[in-house]
């Protein structure tokens, strides 16, 4: 993890994206002065967003030169999350939970469709760039397990049949309905929700 | 204080203490690796749990704060049961490699298994495997083995002030590394080796030299620098294999510098080992007999007045004594106190110390630097400095020729020293913050020493620091800083009695005033140019014995008994831990013998006669604790300082004596400095 993303464009070459100073101070206000740390979260979730989905190494040290941290300390937190991407992604970021109420409920079969219709292991990228796929831990949606994240959506009650419908969508850019595929209103009782 | 019950034995304790070292007061011994009694708790190892009456899980003894009426109970089979269990989950991913581990033998992992292994594995899955990486020439990793204390994270971070070590990475998949596999820059980087519990940080130098069962342990001091470090020589057949911090808290706690630690391996390199005589400008190796003879032949017939010496950065305080003695018998007082200028006020003492002692730092709360950089004089004072930034938020400020990184933030006032004149007609405002401290400390450092007005520098830190109230009874404010192990040895000796600089030295050797020249060690300083004769007595065949007629092999700090005064003017005696190579012989020991050879006879035969025959004559270097805490100038006139910048000496902390620079260590780390 260290070595990969140590490789990535140096300092010196890398164009900085463009955030409004005031996106920034928005954040920063949120926080007491002497406690600026405390920023980092929501500093890195912006700046990932507007490199798209990911946190390259002079990214995250603007990031700590904005919060006067050492860099060593913004690489240990980005590190950390599963949420921050420290390689560029595919354009469909696929978050599959393997966490205990998803699996029993079935995650290993969308894992199985993934791998079999993209043939990619977990932190892959597709050749054409469309998809990354990533185990996570708990989504923290276990009402509706199993679930799949893509992007900032969540896709719920899924099979190896639903994951393909869902795979196919996004590869030919279709729109697509998210939330529960079996039609459940957030965590309702499965028996009263209809077929779709 | 407070009561507890640990294993049914009432203990009392003082309060704020963890349990872990309420068990260790009451003489229980608890196992661990993440906790350090000089670093903040972590307690992720889990190794310390103990029982606790009322708690439902046995606790982590490290992180839980000690209070009244607590029941501990560390000999029950819940805790004998904890301990496995933990042992058995840090051994999972550890290797056992121990066979070809560097730190077999004193491995905390390697003894707390043979007490709570579990002797075979239940675990069939792989081990993990963690790519090493690369901390720089000290450092060797073999990161499979780290059980993650974090122990060497928060050494760095909180005791060394760099940042880039840290923990990257979740559960599992968790590394420590540098930031982007940079080496570490610290000048106390080596500790980390000490505080790893395990052999996933090793000493590179050392990698694969020895067992520690094999080797003989010397207890002594360190002589590369000022600070006076104590250590612990480990060595094999002769040879200086290693070496180790051992515990002082008035001085180095239980940290070194890495040159102090790394810096050995040039004690076996370009040696003197057989007195050396310039016939028709070629070296002749020759007996001590000839030396001494061909030294008589050629001071025939020079008067007295004739003959110099000059000290150099590691000679011993006998030594320098019986050189003197000597001096005297010839009838000469032109001794240079060292081989640069730098002046000091005679007179008292504490002129020349650092007079509020390394152990006040933790009592200071406001110090300004006056051209001085701890951060490569002295990295044990500067660690010191740090600490007290850390815990007590003490005010730190510096006059110096441009602003270091020191680890620590500070006020940089300028590079001009009119700045103190400032101060002292109360123009600077930083002169309110020491106005309001109980324990203001100023310390002088290599800047001011070679400056023309180095004297008129040093009496206005005096003049300030009477206006601050800060020589009391329980307190003296005025630090220098000194930067070589043989400095203030040579004061206390020779301060009074020496009639010339070491400039003054180099004018009459090229005035031909001076026809017989004694470099004691002597190495930082070019002779190449003079006419005078020569007689270069040391350890290292390096500037000093470029130019020398005679060359008289004498022993370096780790092959001879000697008394070493620190900084502080701290009494502390070097041991000897390996014989000195070939004819080399102990320093007072061939001065002794060259006195009688030309007819200047020093009257004593031994080390102990020496000792005690000094101690009498000198009975200030035996006075740490100095019974006048004032400091009296010798010039008592006030001149405002001129406007002058301080001039920066960008000097290599790694490479500053014959040893460190025959040393490939240090050379590879000055590469990355």
């Amino acid at each position: 993890m260290i070595k990969e993303s140590s490789n990535d464009k140096t300092k010196s070459n890398y164009v900085f994206v463009d955030i409004e100073k005031k996106e920034i101070e928005k954040i920063l206000k949120r926080y007491p002065k002497t406690r600026a740390e405390s920023a980092v979260l929501p500093l890195l979730h912006l700046i990932q967003k507007k490199v798209g989905g990911w946190l390259p190494v002079p990214e995250l040290e603007r990031a700590a030169d904005i919060l006067k941290m050492p860099y060593m300390r913004v690489f240990e937190i980005a590190s950390f999350y599963t949420m921050f991407n420290l390689k560029p992604i595919g354009k469909n970021l696929l978050q599959l939970c393997q966490t205990t109420p998803c699996w029993l409920r079935g995650s290993d079969d969308i894992k199985k469709c993934i791998k079999e219709k993209l043939k990619i292991n977990n932190g892959e990228t597709t050749k054409d760039g469309l998809f990354t796929f990533l185990e996570v831990e708990c989504l923290g949606a276990c009402v509706n397990a199993p679930i799949l994240q893509v992007n900032d959506d969540y896709y719920e009650d899924l099979d190896y049949n639903s994951t393909k419908i869902i795979l196919n969508k996004l590869e030919n850019n279709n729109s697509l309905k998210s939330g529960s595929f079996l039609g459940r209103k957030s965590s309702e009782p499965k028996k009263n929700s209809v077929k779709n | 204080m407070i009561k507890l019950m640990i294993n049914e034995i009432e203990v009392e304790i003082p309060e704020g203490v963890t349990v872990l070292q309420a068990c260790e007061i009451a003489g229980v011994e608890i196992p661990r690796f993440c906790y350090h009694e000089r670093l903040s708790v972590a307690g992720n190892c889990r190794m310390c749990l103990v029982e606790m009456e009322n708690s439902p899980k046995p606790i982590a003894s490290c992180a839980m704060p000690a209070s009244s009426g607590m029941i501990i109970k560390t000999n029950t089979e819940l805790v004998e049961k904890a301990r496995k269990g933990v042992m058995e989950f840090l051994l999972i991913n550890h290797p056992l490699d121990c066979p070809i581990c560097d730190q077999g033998g004193e491995c905390d992992l390697q003894d707390q298994a043979m007490f709570f292994g579990k002797g075979f594995s239940r675990f069939e899955d792989l081990k993990r495997a963690v790519p090493d990486k690369n901390m720089g020439p000290l450092i060797k990793t073999t990161m499979t083995r780290c059980i993650h204390c974090t122990r060497c994270v928060r050494f760095a971070n909180e005791v060394a002030g760099v940042d880039n070590l840290g923990a990257v990475g979740r559960g599992e998949n968790v590394e420590i590394s540098t930031y982007l596999e940079k080496t570490i820059s610290s000048e106390l980087s080596g500790n980390l080796v000490d505080l790893c519990p395990v052999g996933a940080l090793t000493s590179k130098p050392y990698a694969f030299a020895a067992r520690p069962w094999e080797l003989e342990k010397t207890e002594t001091i360190d002589a590369l620098d000022s600070t006076g470090s104590n250590i612990r020589i480990d060595s094999r057949d002769g040879k200086v294999l290693r070496v180790l911090p051992r515990l002082n808290e008035y001085i180095n706690e239980e940290w070194i510098s890495d040159k102090t630690r790394f810096g050995i391996d040039g004690l076996s390199k370009q040696r003197l080992d057989n007195p050396l005589l310039r016939v028709n400008g070629k070296l002749k190796s020759t007996s001590w007999e000839n030396a001494f003879n061909f030294i008589k032949h050629n001071i025939n017939g020079l008067s007295s007045k004739q003959f110099g010496a000059v000290i150099g950065d590691q000679v011993d305080t006998e030594t320098i004594y019986s050189l003197k003695k000597m001096f005297e018998k010839i009838g000469s007082d032109k001794i240079s106190l060292s081989q640069y200028d730098h002046k000091f006020f005679k007179g008292n003492r504490s002129n020349y110390l650092f007079n509020s002692t390394i152990a006040g730092i933790d009592k200071t709360d406001v110090i300004l630097l006056v051209g001085s950089n701890p951060k490569i004089v002295a990295p044990i004072v500067n660690a010191r400095i740090r600490r007290n930034y850390l815990q007590r938020d003490i005010e730190i400020a510096s006059i110096g020729s441009y602003k270091n990184n020191l680890t620590y933030d500070y006020k940089y006032l300028g590079s001009n020293i009119n700045i103190l004149n400032d101060l002292l007609n109360g123009s600077n405002n930083f002169i309110e913050t020491l106005q309001n401290s109980d324990f203001p400390m100023i310390i002088i450092g290599d800047e001011v020493f070679d400056l023309d007005e180095s004297e008129n520098v040093q009496f206005m830190c005096i003049e300030l620091l009477k206006k601050l109230n800060a020589f009391r009874s329980d307190w003296n404010g005025y630090n220098i800083l000194n930067n070589t192990a043989s400095i203030v040895g040579s004061l206390d000796i020779l301060n009074e009695y020496t009639g010339i600089t070491h400039n003054q030295i180099l004018d009459q050797c090229k005035e031909n005033k001076l026809k017989f020249l004694y470099l004691l060690g002597v190495d930082e300083v070019d002779y190449d140019y003079l006419d005078a004769f020569i007689v270069y007595q040391g350890h290292h065949g390096d500037k000093g014995a470029h130019k020398a007629n005679v060359i008289l092999p004498g022993s370096a700090y780790t092959e001879k008994s000697g008394i070493f005064l620190n900084l502080e003017g701290r009494l502390q005696i070097c041991e000897r831990a390996v014989f000195p190579p070939g004819n080399s012989r102990e320093d007072w020991a061939i001065i002794r013998a060259l006195s009688e050879v030309i007819g200047k006879k020093i009257n004593f035969d031994t080390l102990e006669e020496l000792r005690k025959k000094m101690f009498d004559e000198y009975p200030k270097i035996q006075s740490f604790k100095q019974e006048s805490f004032n400091p009296i100038p010798k010039k008592g006139v006030l001149k405002n300082c001129s406007s002058y910048n301080l001039l920066s000496f960008k000097k290599n902390f790694y490479m500053t004596c014959p040893i460190t620079r025959c040393s490939n260590t240090m050379a590879e780390c000055s590469k990355f400095a």
